[in-house]
């Protein structure tokens, strides 16, 4: 039977997965978290006692199914799940994985990777402190542990996932101080008559939940910088739409601009990648179904930033894709493109209505940290443009802005901008950096005792 | 020193002990390690780069912000591993760590 490993157990890994057992495959996953559901869908420890409404909104019926369906799957033996382990580097038909059975490798005939997204983050002068998060941190401090990150936040960046984590927070009784979008107005009405005449429903509902913020909602907002003492966040300083610098007092900052698309391991499984203007970051190339390289496939927001309901259907053309190509029957899945090409009409809508803030990039202060994992400044790697080049690999080399322990998850389009700017080009010619194994830290006992083994036999 | 999170809900669980820097603290079954110590504490550890202090970032395994030492054994990642009765937490490497010393 072919071996067929999936990346990622989100709602894009959990329908690749149900399409394959249909068929009558056993695939294998491997997935970081705990309990399969991916992030949007992330599940308390066992023990939690708040209901699917409570932790998942009007998304709660969408979650229950995912996750019953992912664990009767499991119970009934038809998928091998290694929990809480991370696959780390890829070789010819190898996945290397580390995880609680220390590391081993898992061999492949096909690969899905649904490897996800995270927090799009633009630096903030002082987002180094203690108690700034992204956005997606904020959501699952109060999902999967049920507490807030601070007693009176502040949330800023933009996108859905600003409404969406600070109405969440609000209902739950956390205080948010203030939700600070970086958003034009004229950009979001453009952008919203697109995503409500794609998805009207889910358009209407971000609307009404905006509305719901009332006062501490402000759009067109300049983030100008966080202040902070020995403790952590005392407040945010910025700039209303009509000009006025104004500061927030506060104890936590969420920060966050849309999603990034998780490639590392697409990158090493020799997927090409391209600049998309409009998602303002690279992205995998892959066709309609998510056929991306070789027995390589694509699922989800690691290939196409859609968010949830985008990735079921993309979980389930990969592995009908996969079907195909093992020559296996495949169902028909002519309504599933129809939807997706549906929620890309919403998503590309979305990226105009919140836009990627470049123009506050561009003018990062020189003394501003870029590179949070090793506490580098813009200033530092404009200094390396002389003889760097505005080449972003070339940037990192000498600047070591991507170098950092995150691998450059969170700097690397920041550092772009920084350096495009100071050369004047676009920032799609400085390129884009390139993966390196491990892509997750990889402690080195677990290698160590391998080696004891290997010695012993 | 005050913590930093706000427990909103889900307080009905088991208490479990453990330390920190040698501090007695306690946290709830369930609570991750970056959780049970953020309840008493405003943050995890020192920079390495920075005068800073760092209390994570994206707790989901990413940004790798929040890897902190324990007296025994390997470092952990605070967001992602599960907070254990009698754990001796550091927020910084112990003075004879394996590798500080020849190796056994």
């Amino acid at each position: 039977m072919s071996r067929i490993l999936i990346v990622g157990a989100g709602p894009a890994g959990i329908r690749a997965a149900e399409r394959l057992v249909e068929a009558g495959l056993h695939p294998v996953i491997v997935d970081e978290g705990a309990r399969a559901g991916g992030q949007i869908y992330r599940r308390p420890p066992a023990g939690f006692t708040r209901t699917a409404a409570q932790l998942y909104g009007s998304e709660a019926a969408k979650a229950t199914a995912l996750h019953s369906r992912f664990d009767a799957m499991l119970t009934a033996g038809q998928v091998t799940c290694h929990a809480r382990s991370s696959v780390i580097a890829l070789s010819a038909g190898v996945a290397h994985v580390t995880g609680p059975e220390g590391a081993q490798q898992i061999g492949f005939d096909k690969l899905i990777l649904a490897t996800g997204a995270m927090d799009r983050l633009a630096p903030v002068p002082g987002w180094q402190s203690a108690g700034v998060y992204s956005l997606g941190a904020a959501q699952i401090a109060l999902k999967s542990q049920g507490v807030a990150l601070g007693a009176r936040m502040v949330l800023a960046g933009s996108g859905p996932l600003l409404t969406l984590v600070a109405s969440q927070l609000i209902r739950a009784g956390a205080q948010v101080a203030a939700v600070l979008d970086t958003a034009p107005l004229a950009d979001q009405l453009a952008g919203g008559v697109g995503m409500a005449l794609a998805r009207p429903w889910v358009t209407l509902r971000g609307a009404l939940m905006r509305a719901h913020l009332r006062r501490v909602y402000h759009a067109a907002v300049r983030l100008t910088g966080i202040e902070s003492d020995a403790n952590g966040p005392t407040a945010v300083w910025w700039v209303d739409r009509a000009g006025r610098a104004r500061s927030t007092p506060c104890d936590a900052v969420a920060l966050g601009w849309h999603l990034r698309a998780e490639t590392h391991l697409s990158d090493l499984a020799g997927v090409s990648m391209r600049w998309d203007p409009q998602f303002h970051q690279w992205l995998p190339q892959a066709d309609d179904y998510g056929r991306a390289a070789k027995d390589v496939y694509l699922a989800g927001d690691g290939l196409r930033i859609l968010g949830a309901d985008g990735a079921e259907l993309a979980g389930k053309l990969a592995a009908t894709a996969c079907l195909q190509d093992l020559g296996r029957p495949a169902p028909d899945v002519a309504q599933d493109l129809r939807r997706l090409r549906r929620m890309q009409r919403f998503a590309k809508a979305l990226q105009r209505a919140f836009p990627w803030p470049a123009d506050m990039l561009r003018s990062l202060p020189d003394d501003a940290i870029l590179c949070r994992c090793e506490g580098i400044s813009a200033g530092d790697l404009r200094d390396a443009l002389p003889l760097a080049g505005a080449d972003a690999n070339r940037g990192k080399a000498l600047s070591r802005v991507g170098m950092g322990r995150c691998q450059g998850r969170y700097c690397q389009l920041a550092g772009a901008e920084v350096l495009a700017a100071k050369a004047g080009v676009r920032v799609a010619q400085v390129g884009r950096l390139r993966s390196q194994p491990p892509v997750r830290p990889a402690p080195i006992s677990a290698y160590m005792s391998d080696a004891r083994k290997d010695a012993a036999e | 020193m005050t913590g930093r999170i706000v427990r909103l809900a889900e307080t009905a669980r088991p208490e479990v002990s453990f330390t920190f820097d040698g501090a007695m603290l306690t946290g709830l079954d369930g609570d991750t390690v970056l959780t049970a110590i953020l309840q008493a504490r405003p943050d995890l550890r020192p920079s390495e780069f920075g005068p800073e202090r760092r209390a994570g970032f994206c707790l989901m395994g990413a940004c790798q912000d929040c890897w902190i030492w324990q007296e025994q054994g390997p470092r952990l990642r605070a967001c992602s591993t599960p907070i254990v009765a009698g754990m001796a937490l550091l927020s910084e490497a112990p003075r004879h760590w394996p590798g500080t010393e020849a190796a056994p």
